[in-house]
This record gives C-alpha cells, structure tokens and sequence, in this order.
C-alpha cells in the first residue's frame, strides 16, 4: 500500500477530510522549503504538494507564478526539489509528498531517471500538469511506487474520465472552476454533483477538490463532500507577503485555522 | 487544400506535435477539431473562406520578379511572393479570417490572440471587427514598447490589448496569458491562434489556412517564370508563413525548401531564437512537443531576435519533422544581415520587408550570387515593413517624432 494509500485509509476511518496544502519549491527561498514543509505537517496537512518552478507556468494564476519566478531567481531545479524531499524524509517519513508541476522539466530529465531518482528522494506521487492520459507516462513511474494524480475538470467527458481512471491512482485531483489556480469563482452545487460520478468511474479513488479554494469556510463546505481539500496560491500568498522571520508561523496558523474548520464538521 | 498525410489523429508529425494541456481544455480543442473537420468537408464554408480571401484580403497575393536586387546579386533571379500587400500588411490574415469563421460557426462571440510583432494581433482585431465579435489581444510588455504602431492600429479597430509582464514579457508569455483566458473562459471564447504550433489541431489548422500562398505560388511560377523555383525560402517563428508557402510544394522533390530562423547577435553568441538551426533539443511547450530553446533543467530560455515575430524559443512541430526528415533545411540568419537585406529591399526595389522577411531575404541575398543567372528562388515576403521603421531608426540612431 503506497503512502497515499495508507493516509487516505487511516482519514476515512476516522471520518476526516484530508488537507492538502501546496507550496512551490525554492520560494520564498530553497532554504525555507523545507521548514515550510514540516510546519504546514504541525498545522495539520496530511499531504503536501510541492510545485516544482517551471519558466511558463501556463496553468497557475498570478501567485504561483510569482512563486515560480522567485524560485528560478534561486537557481531551483528539479534535482534541487527532490534534494529537498529527500531532507524532508529525513525527519517526516509519513507524509506523502506529491510534486506538481509541468512536463517539460521531467521529460528533460528522462521519465526513467526521474522516476528512480523521485523514488529514493521520497516523493509519493507526480501530477504533471499538462501530460493528458493519452502519453500513457502513468506506466513508466508505477515500477517505481509513484502514484500519477490526474486533474479532472467541469470539461472532461464520460469516456474521458474512464480513460483518465485507468491510469489515475492515489488521488483524483478534480479542478473545481474553469480557470487558473488562484482565481475566486466556485461553483459548489456542481463540485458536489460531481464528485460521486469520478468516485464511481474510478473505483474509488479518493477525490480532492483544488483551484479556487481561499478560505477556511469553503475548504470546510468542500469537504463536507470531497475526500481532500488542496489550498495552494492562498498559501502561497501567504507565503510571499511575510517576512522571513514571520513566514513559518504565517503559514502554520493559517493552515492550522483550515484544519480546524475541516475538523469541526465531524 | 493540400492532402496531407501528418498530423495523425493525435496531432502527431513524427515524434512532435500532440495535445499537452490542462484537463480543462482538453475538451474545447476536441470541439474544434470536430468542427474544423466538418467545416473543411463543406463546400459552403471552403467558398466563403476563399470570396473572403478574394474580396476582403485581396488574394491572390501577386508574384513580383526583384530584378534590379537579383541583377545587383548578380546570380539567382530572385522573386517576391508579395504577401506584405494582403489586407493589413502580412500573411497572418489568412489564418485569422479562417478561424474566426469557424469561431462564428462555433458560436462563439469572443476571439482572443496572442501577438508578437502585433501581425496577428492586428489581423484578428479586424476579422473580428469584420465579424462584429469581441477581441481581447495579449501582448508582452516589451513587444508592445516596440511595436507601438501596431498597438494602437488594434486599439482603433476597436480590440482591448493587454499587457502581458510575466516572464521574458514577449510573445511566449503572450501565449501563455491567452492560454489562462481560453481556460478561464472556454465556453464562450475561441482562440485565434497566430503561427503554426500550439495544441492539435492548431498547427494542422493553421497550415491548412496559410496553404493558400504556396498554392498561389504553384500556378503563379510557371505563369510569371516558366517553371518552378529551384528553392523556396521563409522565416520560421513559429513557422506559419514557411508551412503556408512550403507545404503545397512537398510534392514537389526537385524544389528546396529553406526555412529562416532568428540568428540575433549570432548562434554563438545564445542571443538568438533558432532552436532548428542551433541544434537545440525537443522539449514540451504551450501544448506541443517540438524542438524548443531550453537550458540544462528543462526551462525555456530568454531568446533575442531584432523582429519581435521571430522572438519566440519553439516552433511549429511540422518542421521539427521536416527537418529530422531533411525535406527542409534550417539556417539562422543574424540582426544585422537581415537589416542590411531590409534596406537593400527598399532601395532596389521600392518595397519595405517586414524585418521578420528580411530574415528570408538576407538568405536568398546569401545564395543568389553562388548560383546560375538562371536559377529561380522564390521568398515569402511574408509581411511589410512599415510597423518596423521605429525599430530601424532607433538602430541607426534615428528618433522619430
């Protein structure tokens, strides 16, 4: 059973919703990383996805963008982002780690390098943005124990979201608006519509709700139907507007705030 | 339009091409490839495509014979495929009123683009001024300084253009901002895509709309020539132009195709945009995998061209595959050739190039006198040079008011 696994079976046992918060890797700068990473465990996260910089983020709003930016200023790389996992094992072997982020870098790398070297760092799982179903990458990283999470959004069909099941594991990452990451507008009534059709096409698969979410009253009205909440430019807004001095305690008090309200509707 | 055996039905040339993109659209470019199928198997929307092109573009294009340049050369007869004389100025028109036919066909009220040189901006602010549709235009920062003529041309023809700050602020950023509007907005927004690349079907669909300057051409040479050219030669940005002249002449063995990239300062120098002719690696951007200018982590690297229409790092998957199958030929020419072939234009022969053709002129100028007073080669003059004069008079030292 894969880290993921094992996470969302223990949250369902006890009825709870798992919090997924994301930050980019290298930002503000490598050094905090991986503090970052243990205090959003502290706050309560139960996964984490790391964003891996990548120069033309076409997916992410303004925030992550200038994370992304910031993190390059830095010099960050895809090698430098799996260091950092592999620092962060070194004290949490119990939260899985998914990196996010675009194919370019990973392909540049080579799918096999990747994926061995992804393995020994720790991470649990890989959600390349722009890599569709149809490039069948999920079978090259599952040798390796990586979990591939695919987006599914309000767009994708019937026959779509079979093919996208039949590779999909870990988690479904359902996209809740059509839009970047960051933006504000959700619909609720079609998030929760949605999500027993992609639990049914996909047997089971634990299903996150992410994009859009930027308080703790709509993670917390989210999870009353989803399996896990993902909350990134929120946090990584948070990220950007405190000092350094200030950021770790930022960014756990803010988590902290969501996890709370998660655990409230139990 | 030509037959064509590539893309396969995942928008493959070869090993490049395909649909890398967010799950939200991936349904939207299906929609589109459903339609633009229907619509190029209607003979209705084909006619209506071409009385545009006839009656609002001014096509065909003439052919001009540059005998006074080719005389000065002293070899090769040089001759013009005069796409700067379409309806604003360039061969991007030809693309943009075909998908904004098929975006009024789609329904759709509202055409976004992204624009380099400010060619396809102005092209698609006015089909969609034509068609009474809403345009948004994205546009880098920097290129909008640069370009200014441009800008303000869109503005009157009533398109809101935005500046883009993201990034190298230039036309891939420009893309990628029109990419996060279609998301947001993809039900009720079509994107007019600007050069030959992008997610299937765009650079299908691009191709086949641009095919009309190389199919003009075929009858257009032996009328005005006699015979067909020895070898025809474009630019590649993104390569719209040079799929549109190139593709209907790959039937065509006995004829060379050259394709013209950005050499800036020199390859040697990194300051260029020509990953063909430099040698540069695959790699997976703005929805395609193609040959793409990257450094040693997979990130997509500044590029440097004195036309902002050639200033991009990829380029459209078809000549990715006709260079790997040496159907086509790759070279780089630098700013300043493509300056002096920009000058040489306007003094022998009475005819402002767009610096982005003067790329394409500066090689033909490079071949003619190696060759026979006989030989034929045919340039897409794929635009004119006017939006170019503050560029040019800032290089000489030159303010204008």
């Amino acid at each position: 059973m894969s880290r993921i696994q094992q996470t969302f079976s223990r949250l369902k046992a006890q009825q709870r919703v798992a919090l997924i918060p994301y930050v980019t890797a290298g930002d503000p700068d490598p050094q905090l990383t991986v503090p970052i990473m243990h205090a959003l465990v502290s706050a309560g996260a139960d996964v984490i996805e790391l964003g891996v910089p990548f120069s033309d983020p076409m997916a992410d709003g303004p925030a992550i963008q200038r994370a992304s930016e910031r993190a390059l200023l830095h010099g960050v790389n895809l090698k430098l982002v799996l260091a950092l996992v592999a620092e962060f094992r070194t004290i949490n072997t119990t939260t899985p780690v998914v990196l996010m982020g675009y194919l370019n870098p990973v392909a540049h790398m080579g799918y096999q390098v990747f994926a061995e070297q992804a393995k020994n760092a720790g991470v649990d799982g890989v959600l390349l943005v722009d890599n569709p179903p149809e490039e069948h990458i999920a079978k090259v990283f599952k040798p390796y124990g990586l979990d591939s999470i695919f987006l599914v959004s309000p767009t994708t069909t019937e026959a779509r979201m079979q093919l996208i099941a039949s590779q999909a594991s870990g988690f479904i990452y359902y996209v809740s608006l059509k839009g970047v990451t960051g933006s504000s507008s959700l619909n609720l009534d079609e998030v929760e519509q949605r999500i027993p059709l992609i639990r049914a096409a996909s047997k089971d698969l634990p299903v996150g709700v992410g994009f859009g979410i930027r308080d703790a009253q709509t993670a917390s009205a989210i999870g009353k139907f989803a399996d896990a909440v993902v909350i990134g430019s929120r946090i990584v807004e948070e990220i950007e507007r405190s000092s350094r001095e200030a950021v770790l305690d930022n960014v756990q008090s803010w988590v902290a705030e969501v996890r709370k309200a998660l655990d409230a509707q139990i | 339009m030509p037959k064509e055996d590539v893309p396969d039905s995942r928008g493959y040339f070869g090993v490049y091409g395909g649909s890398f993109v967010a799950e939200t659209l991936v349904s939207a470019l299906e929609d589109l490839k459903n339609e633009y199928q229907r619509a190029r198997a209607d003979k209705q929307f084909m006619a209506e495509f071409h009385h545009e092109l006839k009656h609002y573009v001014g096509r065909p294009s003439p052919v001009f014979h540059a005998q006074r340049w080719s005389a000065r050369l002293g070899g090769a007869q040089i001759y013009l495929k005069r796409e700067d004389l379409n309806h604003t100025g360039a061969h991007k028109i030809n693309s943009a009123m075909g998908q904004a036919l098929l975006a009024r066909r789609m329904g759709k009220k509202k055409v976004i683009a992204e624009t380099g040189a400010g060619q396809h901006g102005v092209a698609t602010a006015t089909v969609a001024a034509r068609f009474g549709m809403e345009c948004v235009i994205y546009m880098g920062a920097d290129d909008i300084a640069r370009q200014s003529p441009n800008v303000f041309r869109m503005k009157l023809l009533g398109a809101t253009v935005k500046a883009v700050t993201s990034g190298s602020r230039t036309l891939k950023d420009a893309l990628n901002e029109a990419m996060r509007d279609w998301v947001t907005n993809v039900n009720s927004t079509f994107y007019i895509l600007g050069t030959a690349a992008g997610p299937h079907p765009y650079p299908m669909l691009v191709r086949d709309f641009q095919a009309v300057i190389g199919e003009e051409c075929l009858w257009q040479m032996p009328e005005l020539a006699g015979r067909q050219p020895d070898a025809v030669i474009a630019c590649v940005g993104g390569g719209s132009n040079a799929i549109g002249i190139f593709h209907p002449y790959l039937a065509h063995p006995s004829v060379r195709l050259i394709g013209v990239e950005a050499g800036g300062k020199g390859l040697g120098t990194g300051q260029h945009a020509a990953p063909l002719a430099s040698g540069a690696s695959a790699g997976v951007l703005h929805g395609f995998r193609s040959y793409l200018m990257q450094n040693a982590d997979g990130q997509v690297i500044e590029t440097h061209s004195v036309s902002a229409g050639l200033d991009y790092p990829g380029v459209g998957p078809e000549h990715a595959w006709l260079k790997d199958s040496r159907r086509a030929e790759y070279v780089a020419i630098n700013d300043d050739e493509a300056l002096q072939a920009f000058h040489d234009l306007c003094r022998f022969e009475g005819i402002i190039p767009a610096l982005e053709s003067s790329h394409a002129l500066a090689q033909a100028a490079k071949m003619a006198p190696q060759m026979d007073k006989d030989a034929i080669l045919l340039v897409n003059l794929s635009g004119r040079g006017d939006k170019d004069i503050n560029t040019v008079a800032q290089l000489a030292g030159i303010t204008l008011s």
